[in-house]
């Protein structure tokens, strides 16, 4: 039944009153989530969207009993907003910003205790359906048997829309940012895919710099039996060149997409050549599978 | 962002490491007094040497002729004048090489032992972590690929920083005893310090030196403090030096766009990193070559795709361009329309192949059509706007 949020997730947005908070707030509750509260210092008893607002998490908790947090602080208070969370001890924290310091991504990192971190510098995650903790367009989610877990944005969206289009649908898709220290690596997600009985195959979205790619590769050849499908980002990218996201650096000839590659082949994912070909790969081979 | 040898030593200085007796220069006279500062500090007599290096934001200056030594200051001045102001081609820069903004001027130290110390973070671990080896003075992707063993690894934690044991892990990685490990281990604290105290992402003592009178301290310093982080480091953020940047990366940077300069022939302007990475990938794929990579970011409003299209168009190499958007909140009506504005505020003539996705694409495409431009040409799939854009870039 997809993994993470759900028709159960209940949904407190940091950051409400900034112009991405309100904006991605009235997108959310268009979808069906349930967003239950905001937070904003010093703006308590506003509304947004028909959204009471709080000026704490703590307050907004006890009076909505929201269980997941969507950050879009600032990234200079990013910190502190995510200690809230984790103080409040809410289950799950989104942090779309980006731009967090690593050293802050550290020392957030070390203090998570039982919350889990997605992002930050992530679109956040979907259970199509179901419910949307995140800036993704809902329209092109259908309810399916593919996962995807991706470090990107708008290629997570291209794939989602060819697997779409191709007749499958999306159990969960998550993205999981592009920096370099982030809440929540593939290793972390793919067990919970191979226990959800919704998901059938998934689709993982790489790029280089980095060892996640390489890790989830160890995990899918020792641990994974669904089949996996993917693509690795940066093929054509030159070495020591921040790509855009502070994660996507080839750094000490470290990193580098053919590497990745080759890790995930040999796991035995099936890794697809060209970003247009996602889709299409994986009907073809879930159409096979299931004759 | 990269910061210079001179630049890092005078941090690490500043948190106890000890460094060579030097002085940067900006200018040829700058170096002649720099000779004389160094050479009254360190005590020193006639024909007292000294080494000019070339500061730049790449190694291998040494096998470039960028390190000379001067023994008086006629020949700091003169040694200086030949590097100031010139490009430096190094294996690392690429072919275009480097200027050389400012030389440092610092006491040769000769003999000893080379080793390797620093501390990165480990994005696997999400700690920083130290690495140290006694293959110092050298690459040490060429140490790491070699003999993996060669370099000890050792994680610390943020809040309590290292531990006596992992010290004595380290200091015994690089081979220090009696008092060169005591000297070591204040090194070892001081460089925490420095960490920590400028949100680095990077600092490399490469080699750091067991000297023949038993001082230890580094010959160079290289250091990478995190862009994310300078908002709460003015001082820091004030030792960019934008000369080592690429100019058109610059120009984008500034505008709150990505652009990274390859060499191909086929421009791109795309939402999004890992789409934008995606595109070159395809492009190639399909027997281009990209000419740049470049990620207009959500925000895309005719003021950035315009913006966005002179910075591509500013190389001259691009023959074809290829715009690949998925519009998720942004409307592909919307870039549509900033697409029309901006190619023909710029009159631009090279052709253009358009791919949009996403939400309002039919307005999108009907308002391309519409335009009737005849080098603006739409593609609805990635794959066949690749072959396209490729197709028209040979011709």
């Amino acid at each position: 039944m997809s993994i993470l949020v759900g028709k159960d997730t209940r949904v407190l947005v940091q950051g409400i009153t900034g112009q991405a908070g309100a904006f991605h707030t009235e997108k959310m509750l268009e979808y069906g989530t349930q967003v239950v509260a905001g937070v904003t210092p010093g703006k308590a008893g506003e509304k947004v969207h028909g959204v009471p607002v709080y000026n704490s998490v703590r307050e907004a908790v006890a009076a909505s009993g929201a269980n997941t947090a969507i950050s879009f602080v600032p990234a200079k208070f990013a910190y502190q907003a995510a200690l809230d969370v984790i103080e409040a001890k809410l289950p799950l924290l989104v942090i779309i910003t980006e731009g967090l310091p690593t050293l802050d991504m550290v020392r957030i990192k070390k203090r998570l205790g039982s919350t889990r971190l997605i992002g930050p510098n992530c679109p956040g995650l979907i259970s199509p359906g179901a419910a949307k903790v995140g800036i993704m367009p809902g329209y092109i989610h259908t309810p399916g048997p593919v996962a995807v877990l991706s470090r990107s944005g708008t290629l997570t969206y291209d794939a989602v829309f060819q697997l779409t289009e191709a007749g499958l649908g999306e159990s969960t898709c998550i993205g999981i940012g592009g920096d370099p220290v982030i809440g929540s690596t593939f290793t972390d997600l793919l067990p919970l895919l191979e226990e959800d009985p919704q998901t059938e195959a998934i689709v993982l979205i790489g790029e280089i710099g980095g060892t996640a790619e390489e890790e989830a590769a160890a995990l899918i050849k020792a641990a994974i039996r669904k089949p996996v499908f993917a693509f690795v980002a940066g093929r054509m990218a030159p070495k020591e060149k921040r790509m855009g996201h502070a994660g996507a650096i080839i750094a000490g000839g470290k990193g580098t997409a053919m590497e990745k590659m080759a890790a995930l082949r040999a796991a035995g994912a099936t890794v697809v050549e060209s970003p247009a070909g996602i889709g299409a790969t994986v009907a073809q081979a879930l159409s096979t599978r299931r004759r | 962002m990269k910061l210079h040898e001179y630049q890092a030593k005078q941090l690490l200085a500043a948190a106890g490491v000890p460094i060579q007796r030097g002085r940067s220069a900006k200018t040829p006279e700058e170096a002649a007094q720099a000779y004389e500062t160094v050479k009254r500090e360190a005590g020193g007599g006639a024909g007292f040497a000294c080494n000019i290096k070339a500061q730049l934001h790449a190694g291998g200056r040494g096998k470039a002729g960028g390190i000379q030594v001067a023994a008086s200051a006629v020949e700091a001045a003169e040694r200086s004048k030949a590097l100031l102001g010139k490009r430096l081609v190094t294996k690392q820069t690429g072919p275009d090489g480097l200027p050389v903004s400012a030389v440092l001027v610092d006491e040769r130290l000769s003999g000893g032992i080379e080793l390797y110390l620093a501390v990165t973070i480990d994005r696997s671990k999400a700690m920083p972590a130290f690495l140290a080896s006694r293959s110092g003075g050298v690459d040490i992707e060429e140490v790491a690929a070699k003999d993996a063993d060669a370099i000890v690894r050792v994680p610390v934690d943020i809040d309590r920083g290292l531990d006596t044991a992992g010290e004595d892990q380290l200091l015994n990685a690089l081979g220090l005893t009696g008092p060169a490990a005591e000297a070591g281990r204040r090194i070892l604290r001081s460089l925490w310090t420095a960490f920590l105290a400028t949100d680095a992402s990077l600092i490399e003592l490469n080699p750091l030196v067991l000297a023949p009178d038993g001082r230890v301290l580094p010959l160079d310093a290289k250091m990478t403090v995190d862009d994310n982080a300078l908002f709460r480091h003015p001082d820091l953020a004030a030792l960019r030096d934008e000369s080592q940047e690429h100019p058109l990366e610059l120009q984008a940077g500034r505008i709150g766009i990505s652009y990274v300069g390859l060499d191909g022939t086929i421009g791109c302007l795309v939402n999004g990193a890992g789409l934008a990475m995606a595109t070159n990938d395809i492009i190639k794929l399909c027997g281009g070559t990209p000419a740049n990579f470049l990620d207009v970011g959500g925000g895309a409003n005719v003021e950035q795709v315009t913006q966005a299209f002179q910075i591509i168009l500013a190389d001259a190499r691009v023959k074809a361009v290829l715009v690949n958007i998925f519009g998720g909140i942004m409307r592909c009506d919307w870039i549509a329309q900033g697409l029309l504005n901006a190619t023909q505020q710029l009159q631009v003539k090279v052709p253009i192949v358009v791919r949009l996705q996403g939400t309002n694409v039919e307005e999108g495409r009907r308002l391309l059509k519409d335009a009737h431009r005849l080098n603006l040409i739409s593609c609805d799939e990635l794959e066949d706007a690749a072959r396209k854009v490729v197709e028209l870039a040979r011709s």
